[in-house]
């Protein structure tokens, strides 16, 4: 398949394989920041070739994962309700809250709908006056412009039916916390290729700058990565630290202004709180103006109890990089796909479910 | 007395029934394996096979069941009839069995038209006459409007084990090799797209069709066969992982052998699925002999729905009861069976 299979290509992969074993000549750490390039990783098995000098730290680019759980709760709340219809990416649906997740408000009668785009839901809203149609609309630069139209042709037509659960977050900020942190150990980035489409890497460009550190804009094909590691690798043994993009088929230094424009009109940048990682200056949207009467917390006044996180989870620690899945002691045992402790279980772009799906056998990756 | 033994699924975990729980994953195996299995349990059960194994003195039978509930009823390539028909046919060639006479239950829901149930009934008509098999008893039942959707089926079936042919996970050996009759994911990815609403330049056409005839062709030319499954609910990673499980051996496959055509391919790219748990109808994986995979190919590759079979790996010692593939970029990976649902009540 064309624009496939060029970027699956096994010899293509073994020649850039080779490459990057000819250049690097020290231990190197890099993290690869979204969890798409996770999946890939496992999934291709790319992690087994690499080098062993190269070490892999999974990112926290996994909208799902970092939905705080008091959102969950909302949700979960807002779900339950019978004048409500709740509709999600089909992702959010296992993931657990406080008590339980969305599948089981479905199963327990409640009116909870896997759609593919915020559009389906506004469809819903326009053809169910009489109920309260909500979206769950969560993600990153990348699913923004299309929850703000929905926002924004919502209140274009006065469908006054609609409404967002938002927990949008935004990358720069998470990569400015890792690499700010003390503790950090993180020496280069792999750049999420899909948010940088929207956003453009000129941010990037000034955090590369500041803390020294080089970022290579990276798709998510197997040969897309192994490209992005190996020019990411030349510029840490050389030591470089500018932004390149890898990703130049889809992303423009500039982004995709129309998209900015977009989000920028329906919502504004607040502080946000990232599931296991904590409060992040910042980092998240905020329906505002004319738009925010669409957000469903302040529109329906939704009440949950207070939220808890399982005990023996560690997803914070996955997502900040510090700790493997396979260092969780529920790994596979207490914590699995069906009996999910942690949201990066569930995800499809969850660390845990990449390491349980593709690589259980396998030890780590070091 | 203990008149009510405890659930021997946790309350705790699932107090109600998932729609996962019918996805053909890992719940679906809790399901019988831990509520099914123990509750019913005989010898004939027992091996979990497509069908039940039976013997009327020397005369081998194989005997299944399945209910068909997908929704669209009507789709490219085939409708819930056809698939009532063929489904259990082919289960029961899964059995190495000629499938021979069918029960056919109807749960009708008030107000289906009468047109689109004679459409079905029709289609019936002429499934049976193309699986060769004879629709010999039934039942209707209608439901109140929304009890219903529509139409489910429910279709029983008796087979001839053909003789000579001895398919079980007892049977699998290391070395035998792993034999796909033809192209992955086109029955789930015409129902998904027409579900989803996609549109799509090329037609992608459900293939439901009967499989005895290949099974058939493989033991009158001496191929010695192992083990057979039809991919079907949770496609080709959960038969795989089904038959390693039973036969407690290791399989590795190879990525770029697999037979997933274009659209397939695109449509997964789409909506984000794995080719490998889309749900299959009209082919099947047969485990044969070492050294046997090629001529088996070629004895499927002369059936109109064999035109694509292809070897796409072996049974190994290591790593039992797992399936590894070989990625096209020469990587190695487990393929773990669905967890959840990917598309849910596709047949």
């Amino acid at each position: 398949m064309r624009y496939l299979d060029e970027y699956r290509d096994g010899a293509a992969a073994q020649k850039m394989l080779r490459r990057i074993a000819g250049t690097i000549t020290r231990p190197w750490t890099i993290m690869e920041v979204c969890g798409s390039q996770t999946h890939a990783l496992l999934k291709y098995g790319i992690d087994q070739l690499l080098p062993d000098k190269l070490t892999l730290i999974h990112g926290p680019g996994c909208p799902v994962c970092v939905t705080p759980v008091e959102i969950i709760d909302q949700a979960i709340a807002l779900a339950a309700r019978p004048d409500v219809i709740f509709t999600s990416y089909g992702d959010m649906l296992r993931v657990p809250g406080s008590g339980k997740d969305l599948l089981s408000v479905k199963a327990e009668g409640g009116d909870v709908r896997m759609v593919y785009s915020p559009m389906d839901a506004l469809k819903i809203a326009r053809e169910n006056p009489d109920k309260k149609t909500v979206f769950f609309a969560i993600g990153f630069e990348t699913t923004a412009p299309a929850n703000a139209m929905a926002a924004f042709l919502a209140e274009r037509d006065g469908v006054d039916s609609f409404f967002m659960l938002t927990s949008h977050v935004l990358i720069p900020p998470a990569i400015e916390t890792i690499a700010s942190s003390p503790d950090n150990r993180v020496q280069g980035f792999l750049a999420p290729g899909h948010v940088c489409t929207v956003t453009g890497y000129t941010q990037y460009e000034t955090l590369a700058a500041k803390y020294r550190l080089p970022i290579v804009v990276t798709g998510f094909e197997p040969l897309d990565l192994l490209q992005g590691i190996y020019m990411l690798i030349k510029q840490l043994e050389t030591g470089g630290y500018t932004v390149e993009n890898q990703y130049a088929r889809s992303v423009a230094r500039d982004g995709n202004p129309q998209a900015q424009a977009l989000i920028d009109k329906v919502f504004e940048v607040v502080d946000h709180k990232w599931r296991g990682i904590g409060t992040i200056p910042l980092s998240g949207l905020r329906l505002k103006g004319p738009y925010a009467r669409f957000d469903a917390i302040t529109a329906l006044g939704v009440e949950s109890p207070p939220s808890q996180e399982a005990s023996a989870c560690i997803a914070g620690l996955v997502l900040q990089g510090v700790k493997k899945p396979v260092d969780c002691p529920a790994f596979a045992t207490d914590c699995t796909p069906e009996h999910c402790l942690g949201a990066p279980m569930v995800s499809s772009e969850g660390a845990c479910a990449a390491y349980y799906l593709y690589s259980r056998r396998e030890k780590a990756i070091t | 007395m203990n008149l009510f033994p405890n659930c021997p699924i946790p309350l705790t975990e699932y107090p109600r029934v998932l729609l996962a729980h019918g996805g053909g994953g890992r719940l679906t195996q809790n399901l019988i394996e831990k509520m099914l299995l123990p509750s019913f349990d005989n010898p004939f059960l027992a091996p979990l096979h497509d069908g039940a194994l039976i013997s009327l003195g020397e005369q081998r039978l194989a005997l299944s069941t399945d209910s068909y509930v997908v929704h669209p009823p009507f789709f490219p390539g085939g409708d819930i009839g056809r698939l009532a028909v063929f489904g259990t046919a082919n289960d029961l060639a899964m059995c190495g069995a000629r499938p021979l006479f069918l029960s056919c239950a109807l749960i009708l829901e008030e107000g289906l038209p009468m047109e689109d149930l004679w459409r079905i009934i029709v289609s019936m008509k002429e499934a049976a006459q193309e699986a060769d098999v004879q629709i010999v008893t039934g039942d209707s039942k209608v439901v109140e409007r929304g009890k219903g959707d529509g139409i489910f089926i429910n279709t029983a079936g008796i087979g001839a084990v053909l003789p000579g042919v001895e398919v079980g996970p007892q049977q699998v050996q290391a070395g035998d090799e792993i034999v796909l009759s033809g192209p992955l994911g086109l029955h789930g990815i015409a129902i998904m797209a027409l579900r989803e609403g996609l549109s799509l330049d090329a037609d992608v056409k459900s293939d439901s069709a009967p499989v005895f005839p290949m099974v058939k062709a493989l033991a009158e030319e001496g191929i010695e066969i192992h083990m057979l499954r039809d991919p079907t609910r949770g496609g080709l990673s959960s038969a795989l992982n089904e038959m390693a499980t039973k036969s407690r051996i290791g399989m590795l496959i190879e990525e770029e052998r697999l037979p997933i055509g274009p659209e397939v391919q695109g449509v997964c790219e789409i909506l984000g699925l794995d080719p490998l748990y889309v749900a299959n109808e009209g082919n099947f994986i047969a485990v044969v002999k070492e050294g046997q995979s090629e001529q088996a190919v070629e004895v499927l590759r002369k059936n109109p729905s064999g035109r694509q079979a292809v070897c796409i790996g072996r049974a190994v010692t290591e790593h039992p009861q797992t399936v590894v593939m070989r990625t096209r970029i020469r990587g190695e990976r487990i393929v773990d069976v669905m967890s959840g649902e990917q598309l849910p009540r596709i047949c």
